[in-house]
Order: structure tokens, then sequence, then C-alpha cells
């Protein structure tokens, strides 16, 4: 009997193992994700440079604007500049910007990383902007749509989620924007206070998940 | 009312009805309406977006039950989140492209964050998404997803009033 042990470790279990895992890293259900207050996971991106990407490697940040964007939205055109323009004027201030382009491009060619490289080059993007192809990171985030902001904290225990939702109240008129949701944010936490609109709602154009 | 009537408005074709470009509280006039005491027609709100994949994909089969229910007591009305400034470019052809005859509106409210828990709290923000409301069977559901013309026949059927 003894011996009939390990095979049925290896044989039985371990696939359970297997599927267990990969149920977990499944898509999640609705409202899962990270909330205000969570300790958000680091990742390892592949940038439009070729290059591996991790938050770890920012020593002298104080924190992260994590935006998950695309290519072929309407909304995330509409923001682009203004996503380029936290990056302006946060990044030099501890929190810079990290574009994520989640979207399966099998389902949208204009997401393809060649054509995210060739985005960042003509438009000068002066942050990463990587690739989750395994959708693994947005799925971690809760990310449901493009753009879609996570503002992090670094902290003694790790990194901190401080606000989530959108840019600001204005997603067809940058003119006519009265309240700059994540600018806000970025800058009470720079003056050492908690953020005073946590989260926002926003339409995006939904992640665009692969069927696997 | 009166103002959403008077608001932009452009003839699509004859046999269509106008499309507008409405504010939120026009909407809530809307929603109002079909939910007054008593009101046994059925009503569906559909909020999608000309950009939006699985909205262009759902919205045939909403429009097919749509005729497949003429003359009865039942009301689509179809909520674009289309820009603004979108509206005759975009939207106008695309009504006519699918040859929609259902009301069309552009909601031009771009701050979502101020009027999407108005519409349901549980809404994140994903297109599609439909409201059903028939007040008089005491039946209100917000579905954030897409439906094809069976599932949503399959909610509807039981409510309509013969």
């Amino acid at each position: 009997m003894k011996k009939l042990i390990k095979p049925i470790v290896s044989v039985v279990l371990l696939p359970l193992f297997v599927a267990l895992f990969m149920m977990s890293a499944k898509a999640p259900a609705d409202n899962t994700g990270y909330k205000i207050g969570d300790k958000a996971a680091d990742f390892k991106l592949k940038n439009v440079d070729g290059k591996m990407v991790s938050l770890n490697e920012f020593g002298s940040a104080k924190g992260f604007i994590i935006v998950f964007t695309c290519n072929h939205c309407p909304f995330a055109k509409a923001y682009e500049s203004r996503i380029m323009g936290l990056n302006a004027e946060f990044a030099s201030k501890g929190y810079p910007v990290i574009a994520i382009n989640p979207n399966d491009p099998t389902q949208v060619d204009e997401d393809s990383y060649n054509n995210m490289k060739s985005v960042a080059k003509t438009k000068g993007y002066k942050f990463p902007y990587l690739v989750d192809e395994t959708q693994e990171v947005a799925k971690e985030y809760g990310a449901a749509h493009t753009p879609h902001v996570f503002v992090l904290q670094k902290s003694n225990s790790g990194l901190v989620v401080k606000y989530i939702g959108a840019i600001d109240d204005n997603s067809a008129d940058e003119t006519k924007v009265t309240k700059h949701y994540v600018a806000d944010a970025v800058t009470e936490l720079l003056a050492g206070k908690e953020v005073s609109v946590a989260t926002t709602k926003a339409v995006g154009c939904g992640i665009k998940w692969s069927a696997k | 009312m009166i103002t959403a009537i008077a608001l932009v408005s452009f003839t699509v074709s004859p046999d269509m009805p106008q499309a507008k470009v409405i504010k939120f509280n026009q909407f809530q006039s809307l929603e109002k309406g079909a939910n007054t005491a008593g009101n046994d027609t059925t009503y569906i709100f559909n909020f999608f977006a000309t950009w939006c994949k699985p909205c262009v994909h759902e919205l045939p089969g909403f429009e097919k039950l749509s005729a497949e229910y003429k003359g009865q007591k039942v009301k689509f009305t179809f909520i674009s989140l289309d820009f603004a400034k979108d509206f005759q470019d975009k939207l106008i052809p695309f009504i006519k492209d699918k040859n929609i005859k259902s009301q069309v509106y552009l909601l031009d409210e771009p701050d979502y964050n101020s009027w999407l828990d108005k519409v349901d709290k549980s809404w994140g923000g994903s297109i599609p998404a439909s409201i059903v409301i028939n007040t008089k069977r005491h039946y209100y559901k917000f579905y954030e997803t897409e439906m094809s013309h069976d599932e949503l026949q399959t909610i509807i059927a039981p409510l309509i009033t013969q």
C-alpha cells in the first residue's frame, strides 16, 4: 500500500492542485480585485522596449499611478494626453505612471504589442507601457475597463491601494473637467493626507479577456 | 420632457423615431414614466455605444425582439453613451446602418461617477447594460451583461400582458 501513495499524490493530487491554482488565476467574478487599503502585488511585465519591468525597480518612487489602458479604445485615446500629463506632473514628485495594456490582441488587432511599440514611440511616452499578456495583473487588480486607474502608495509593509477609478470627470472634453480625481488623489498623498475621493465609477471599454 | 423634445433632434428616416441628445434628468423622466404605478408596459432600457463591440453584437437581437413584440405593451429604448460630439458623425450613421427602429437617445453626461450609481448601485460601469421594468408586475432588474435575443425573451415574455 505504501508504495502506492506517491503515485496517488502525483497522479491524483498534483493535477488537483494545478487545477485549483489555475482556477484562482482565472478572471475573478464581479466585485473582486483590489479595494482601497489592500496591499497591491508587484509584477514583472514586458515593456515596449523589450525589457521586463517591476515596481520594485523604482527605488526612489513614493508610489505609482497604474493605468490599465490600450490603443484602440476611444476613451483610452481621449485620455492619452492626460495620462502623459499625469506622468509629466507627478513622476518627478515620486509618482510615475505605469501604463499596462491587458487586452487580448487576437480580439483587437490595434492592441498588439507591435502597435503598442509604435504608439509609445510616435506619442513619445515617457513612462513604461507594459503588456499584460496573461492578463493576470489585470485580474489580480480587478481592472474592468480601459482606462482604469489604481494609485498605489509605498509603505513599510508594501504597496497600498489608495485610489481606484477614473482619471477625471469628463472623458469627452478635457477643457470641461472640474474634478481631477487622480491628480487630486496623488496631491493629497504627497501632502501626507488621506485621499478624500478614493473611488470613482467610470464607463470605459471593457477589457478584452481572452477566451482561454 | 418639453425640454427633452426641444433639444437637438434630427430626422433619421420617416419610419424611425428621432434620435436625441439628452441629459441625465431627462433619462430619469423616461425611467419615471416606466415606474408609474400600475403601468403594465414592459420597458427595456439598453445602454450601449457604437464603439463597444459586445454592445454592437447584442443590438440586433434586441431590435429583432422589439419587432416581434410590435403592437404589444413593450418599449425598447436605446441609450447611447457615445461622446456628444460624435452624435452626427457616428451615432446617426450607426442607427441608419443597423436600421434601428426603436427610440435612441445619446446621454450626454461625461461625469459617469455622478450618475452611474443613480441608475443602479451595482453598476460597475461596463456596457452593454440593460434595465427591464414592468411596474405592474413589480419587476425591476439591472443586467450588466450582453444578452442574446433568446435570453432577453426568456426574461420579458412572462411580463408581457396580452
